[in-house]
């Protein structure tokens, strides 16, 4: 598998209503890395990962994972490869029970029955919800549901996740308990999010998505510093970074932090 | 609507009475689902004027309710909601067929009417063999049950998804309703304009999620057949007893009849007499 385990050359996407949602995307993510993707509502961030997994396919570039193109042909590899959790757990969670949701992957990998037992049991422990293997899905609150969402996928061992706004509609504790959880990944992770204080947390990272084009590829801080860019994409520093002394010089309209300001 | 709130806390409390543990809890889900299937063909094979060779088979949902530790309110509760729907079906038997073929006391008794007691009757026992099966086996527990016995994939995948997602389509139309009832007044907003409109955007969301449920499924390599369960356990001494018992039961029930039996035991004559 080569090292640039993603790369994307000038990816354009239109739905078929003609919205045109991706244009002239080119990005490498490395094995390894937490990249967040950024960017106000229609910006494409969604559109953009469901070319990872072949959900959507480029109407113009090309996607590659590792060595593999992401085309027909190449989809239940790249699907192993790949592990995608959705924004609205609920669509993840598509069997009535937990056990047979998170054994829905790898017995379609076609796995023996034993090693598919040892997958759930190892995958609900990997998030901390053992205790939800018999439950029903629509029992669950909304941060069972996202740490069951998330072990219906690790039970494929998959050396890419991919998530959709992992943080919607969930409390703070269990908020904070799920960027706990991705930070222990060592996966490659590629986090969609509006929740700009998770992706400081979780991602070195940051690529910010404005009207289907990058707009910014750089590290989460100086993306997050730069009050212009974010200004400019529709978006605002995370909360934990207004009043920051670093980035308070930066900080547009943030009367607050220039006081705060010991320069 | 809170009636279809409470409904939806019901159909609950069937899962979680579904995950008791006791020694019908426990019996294999497949031989539950081949029992209840052999009962009712046993039902419905009787003819309309038979019905007193239809109680012996009362025993059977009243002895797993009790042996399985069922709350009795709560499933004759349910099998009253259900019974408006067999009391419409015969409704008109007693008005249509009006041959006499007994009387009771100085009542006589038409074949319309007996028809009539049969389909309740009838209804009385499926549901309530269902219900049984149900609350002691839960919907995943037949769905699995269902695939493991070789029912076409087709019908046991249907059932799955229709168990899971009907708790959020009934979610989706009570945040609709609420919706609509927190913005309606007096009786404006609450004629059948609204309720087409819901229908039909609830329709635009449905096959919306359906598009993000199936792209879900893809992406852990789905092609169109559910796997089989990961365990299929073997059957174990309780299990064939279980089996073993009710079908016999079941056989005698239908070939003779017990009631004309016991009775005549009871009054010292001859069942044939």
């Amino acid at each position: 598998m080569s090292h640039h385990i993603i790369e994307l050359k000038d990816v354009g996407f239109s739905y078929p209503d003609g919205t045109h949602a991706l244009s002239g995307i080119s990005l490498r993510i490395l094995h390894g890395e937490s990249v967040a993707v950024i960017g106000a509502n229609g910006a494409g961030k969604s559109t953009l990962l469901m070319h990872l997994n072949g959900l959507h396919t480029a109407s113009e570039g090309s996607v590659r994972i590792g060595d593999a193109p992401v085309v027909k042909s190449t989809l239940e590899d790249i699907r192993k490869t790949v592990g995608t959790v959705f924004q609205d757990p609920d669509d993840q969670l598509f069997m009535p029970l937990v056990s047979d949701d998170v054994a829905f992957g790898p017995l379609n990998l076609g796995l023996p029955p034993a090693e598919v037992e040892r997958r759930v049991d190892s995958a609900l422990a990997e998030v901390d919800a053992r205790g939800l293997k018999e439950r029903f899905s629509h029992q669950l609150s909304g941060g069972e549901k996202r740490r069951v969402a998330i072990a219906t996928v690790l039970a494929m061992l998959p050396s890419i996740l991919v998530l959709d706004e992992p943080s919607s509609g969930l409390d703070p504790k269990a908020r904070r308990r799920l960027i706990e959880l991705l930070k222990g990944f060592e996966h490659t992770k590629i986090i969609a999010t509006h929740d700009l204080d998770l992706a400081a947390d979780v991602c070195e990272r940051t690529i910010v998505l404005s009207h289907g084009s990058v707009a910014a590829d750089r590290p989460t801080a100086e993306v997050f510093c730069d009050t212009g860019l974010l200004e400019r994409c529709g978006l605002e520093p995370p909360l934990g970074m207004q009043g920051c002394p670093v980035c308070a010089t930066g900080i547009t309209g943030d009367k607050g932090g220039r006081e705060d300001d010991p320069a | 609507m809170p009636s279809l709130e409470t409904s939806l806390y019901e159909l609950g409390r069937l899962d979680r009475l579904g995950a008791q543990a006791t020694l019908i809890h426990r019996i294999d889900p497949r031989i539950k689902v081949l029992v209840t299937f052999v009962y009712l063909v046993c039902i419905v094979s009787f003819g309309w004027h038979e019905i007193l060779r239809l109680l012996p088979f009362t025993l059977y949902p009243v002895a797993l309710a009790s042996a399985a530790d069922l709350p009795v309110g709560f499933l004759l509760k349910r099998l009253a909601q259900a019974a408006p729907f067999a009391l419409l079906v015969g409704a008109f038997n007693p008005l249509l067929a009006r041959t006499v073929v007994g009387y009771l006391g100085s009542l006589a008794v038409t074949s319309g009417m007996l028809s009539y007691a049969s389909i309740i009757l009838k209804f009385l026992l499926c549901t309530s063999a269902a219900l049984v099966l149900i609350s002691t086996t839960g919907m995943s527990g037949i769905c699995g049950a269902l695939r493991g016995m070789g029912v076409p994939d087709v019908f046991a995948t249907q059932l799955t998804f229709l168990y899971r997602y009907m708790f959020l389509l009934a979610e989706e139309v009570l945040r609709f309703s609420r919706a609509r009832r927190l913005r309606s007044f007096g009786t404006r907003g609450m004629g059948p304009k609204a309720y087409a409109n819901i229908l039909g955007h609830l329709l635009l969301r449905t096959v919306a999620r359906a598009r993000r449920i199936y792209g879900a499924m893809q992406c852990r390599g789905f092609i169109g057949t559910l796997m089989p369960a990961a365990r299929l356990d073997r059957l174990r001494g309780p299990d064939v007893a279980y089996v073993f018992g009710w079908l016999t039961a079941f056989a005698l029930f239908r070939v003779f009849d017990v009631v004309l039996i016991l009775g005549g035991l009871v009054t010292g004559l001859g069942a044939g007499t």
